[in-house]
């Protein structure tokens, strides 16, 4: 009797709550460090970018108003989610090439740092907030309010944890964003999505790209509908071209190099606070 | 409606007798070094400018200019108090040569505020009671901090950045050297700032001071210069910050050129405030708080009110009533006790002022002027205001830095929300309202980093002050104030 042939996925993008293939039907193959493997992976374009601006635009207004609770346990709910799918994470790691030992840890690193940042959606605004004492009669404080849309390039290096310490410090902080997944290994930057998908993020709040980094990082920075951008990486002549091109509307450069994102160092609230803005109110407090 | 109110035509007509500010305990050196390591020397390449009265066009002193060599020195005179004294100082004592800045700018307060309006052409009203009492806060606040910073940061230590380069603008420039100044000396940095060519004056009179306030010479250096003199210091490998006030179009040029350098820098740049006044407000206190959210430092303020979003049904009668009180105010001599709104601060701002009111008019936007006689000699342009003006046009999209006021009309609060964030700026905004749950509701909405309720332009040191989008990024004053000065390791 024949061997049942089991069923390839495809890898494709994830925009504005939707899994399109690029529109420019171009294509990159993908193939394990065994060489065992093929995959034709999107190879995302220009014209992806701005669709995931748009779709991340639109998303911000209802992401940014949710009630700090509800996104908090809206990312508890993709800790929950990836925990859920463990298994399928370890096969694309260890395809991609990590230990079974690796990846284990790797999996178990990313649902923590989930959680860790759950539970400052609704904690970093009082950390970041104050009462200023003015001298003149007005209530004054300032408090911390999402920054807008935000670009980032995840890093290439670890593609599971270090698409979740990127992402997941922006969304907790009420921004939307458009990644650029790992480009040496995609695969389960876009089955996060899958695990995005199923946890009550909205369409449009997280969006994920694959495709080569040399080609978008112009777009990336240079786009004008966005606030901030993150870019994760050692190449200096990224780092320049980013900074440089975020001039052209004043987005926030955040540049973290020579990161081991395996690190407990590399999470903490400051990290949400890169792309947040302080508001200052002055409320009158006489009649 | 539409009709120009003449003077003679309000209800009262009271003129006031001039009431000058004397000048003579005032001493202005007439020439002005460069403040470097603690003295004033000359420049390398022995260049002066001269700075004139904008009220008169008189020369009041010359001042240094600073090329790259003089920078150079400066840079390294600071470099050598950053490792050999200031960084190394107990904080609490760095905390008390601060202190003794700002008492010392208590004792000279009233000389400051008359150089000031002197040297850059705003009322003395306002150089002595807004501008001068607020640079002393501020230093007097940060100098608190500097032995406190462990409790700022929860989870993280504070550490000096090093030499910050420090660029700050003409409409302010004694409080902005001090908003500069203040927090980068309390985290433990040293500094070299270069105030506007057009306003010297006083930030040569703070060298002075921290003269007489025994500071270790390096720890704040200041240079004068144009364009030129603040891009050397841009430039310069050994600056390890830049805090930049001024226009969006400077700083997107600086942060092109910080690019890959791996300097850190803050940048506080332009704005164009909505000023957003509802139906149910107090409409007299409130009329009252637009003409000094557009009029305060003739409108050379980054905050400035200057786009007004009137709801519809009282429209006719906040116009008018805005009319009547630009009408009453009064234009000239700075040095007046009385004056309201004193020259514009140079040659360049007044023409780009002329530009936009002409660009205005040919958009289509209808002018209403003050009838105000304006002085022979100096800089002077009457307060105006535009209506029937569309969200399209360059006058209420674009910063003018001066005296005009845009007006547009809403019905609804969601209809006023997105009129007032369709900008790329967002620096700050106003809400004049009745009711204390629209003033949270509107503010919370605009994307601004400052918004006040019920007034306008007001500061004060322990308020953070900054902008969203292309207004800059970073904040001054405050706890978020220090943030900019330190690394958190």
């Amino acid at each position: 009797m024949k061997k049942r042939e089991d069923i390839k996925k495809t890898y494709k993008l994830y925009i504005g709550g939707k899994f399109p293939r690029t529109e420019s039907g171009r294509y990159i193959k993908w193939t394990d460090p065994k060489k065992a493997t093929t995959v034709n992976i999107c190879r995302g374009s220009r014209k992806d970018f701005r669709n995931a601006v748009v779709a991340a635009r639109e998303a911000f207004c209802g992401w940014s108003s949710r009630t700090a609770y509800n996104r908090s346990q809206i990312l508890y709910r993709i800790g929950e989610m990836l925990e859920g799918r463990r298994s399928q994470f370890m096969d694309e790691l260890i395809l991609q090439g990590s230990s079974k030992k690796a990846a284990e840890k790797e999996i178990n690193l990313s649902i923590d740092r989930l959680i860790y940042y759950a539970g400052w959606a609704d904690k970093y605004q009082q950390i970041f907030s104050r009462v200023n004492p003015v001298a003149l009669p007005y209530f004054n404080f300032s408090y911390p309010e999402p920054t807008g849309v935000v670009s980032a390039i995840a890093p290439n290096e670890s593609s599971l944890i270090g698409l979740v310490s990127i992402v997941a410090p922006i969304i907790a902080g009420g921004n939307t964003v458009v990644v650029l997944a790992s480009e040496e290994n995609p695969l389960c930057s876009i089955t996060f999505a899958e695990v995005l998908h199923t946890s009550d993020v909205s369409g449009g709040v997280v969006n994920i790209l694959t495709g080569h980094r040399s080609e978008l990082i112009e777009q990336f920075s240079s786009h004008m509908d966005v606030n901030a951008i993150v870019y994760c990486g050692n190449e200096s002549e990224e780092i320049k071209l980013v900074q440089e091109n975020a001039a052209l509307n004043v987005k926030r450069p955040i540049v973290y190099s020579n990161e081991n994102w395996h690190n407990k160092n590399t999470q903490d609230p400051y990290r949400i606070l890169n792309t947040l803005e302080i508001k200052t109110t002055w409320h009158p407090v006489s009649i | 409606m539409g009709k120009k109110i003449k003077k003679s035509e309000l209800k009262t007509d009271w003129s006031y007798s001039p009431a000058l500010e004397s000048t003579d305990h005032v001493r202005i050196p007439a020439i002005n070094d460069l403040f470097i390591d603690g003295k004033f020397i000359p420049p390398i390449k022995g260049n002066y400018f001269k700075t004139i009265n904008p009220a008169n066009e008189e020369k009041l002193a010359d001042v240094a200019e600073a090329d790259n060599k003089d920078v150079d020195k400066a840079v390294k005179a600071a470099r050598k108090a950053y490792n050999n004294v200031w960084s190394k100082m107990d904080p609490a004592e760095r905390g008390k040569y601060i202190y003794r800045i700002a008492r010392l700018i208590q004792e000279r307060a009233r000389e400051f505020s008359v150089i000031e309006t002197m040297d850059g052409g705003k009322p003395i009203r306002e150089s002595r009671d807004i501008d001068i009492p607020l640079v002393s806060a501020h230093f007097f606040y940060y100098a608190g901090w500097a032995d406190k910073l462990e409790y700022a940061f929860p989870g993280k230590m504070a550490k000096p950045i090093g030499v910050a380069g420090q660029i700050i603008p003409w409409n302010f420039p004694l409080l902005m050297a001090a908003w500069k100044i203040a927090p980068a000396l309390a985290t433990g940095n040293t500094v070299v700032l270069k105030p506007a060519e057009t306003t010297p004056l006083t930030a040569m009179k703070l060298a002075e001071i921290i003269q007489e306030a025994d500071l270790p010479p390096g720890v704040v250096n200041i240079i004068n210069g144009d364009g030129k003199t603040g891009r050397a210091l841009v430039e310069h490998p050994d600056i390890n910050k830049i805090a930049f006030t001024g226009s969006t179009d400077v700083g997107k040029l600086i942060m092109k050129s910080m690019a890959g350098t791996g300097k850190r820098y803050t940048l506080e740049l332009g704005g164009k405030a909505a000023n957003i006044i509802f139906e149910d407000a107090a409409i007299d206190q409130a009329v009252e708080g637009i003409i000094d959210g557009i009029f305060f430092n003739q409108g050379h303020v980054c905050c400035a009110g200057s786009r007004l979003f009137v709801q519809e049904s009282v429209a006719d009668t906040v116009i008018s009533k805005l009319k009547d009180r630009m009408e009453s105010l009064i234009v000239g001599d700075p040095l007046d006790k009385n004056t309201d709104i004193g020259a514009i601060n140079s040659k360049m701002q007044l023409d780009k002022i002329k530009m936009y009111v002409k660009i205005g008019q040919k958009e289509g936007a209808s002018i209403h002027q003050s009838s105000c006689k304006l002085p022979k000699k100096g800089y002077w342009y009457a307060p105006t205001i535009f209506t029937d003006v569309s969200q399209s046009h360059r006058i209420m999209q674009e910063e003018i830095f001066g005296p005009v006021l845009a007006i547009q009309t809403f019905r609804t609060v969601d209809e006023v929300i997105t009129k007032a964030n369709n900008i790329p700026f967002g620096l700050s905004g106003g809400v004049w309202t009745d009711k204390g749950a629209k003033i949270f509701q509107v503010s919370k909405a605009i994307r601004s980093g400052v918004l006040w309720g019920n007034t306008f332009n007001k500061f004060d040191p322990t308020s953070p002050f900054g902008g969203y989008k292309e207004s800059g990024m970073g904040r001054e004053g405050g706890l978020e104030g220090l943030m900019p000065y330190v690394n958190l390791v």
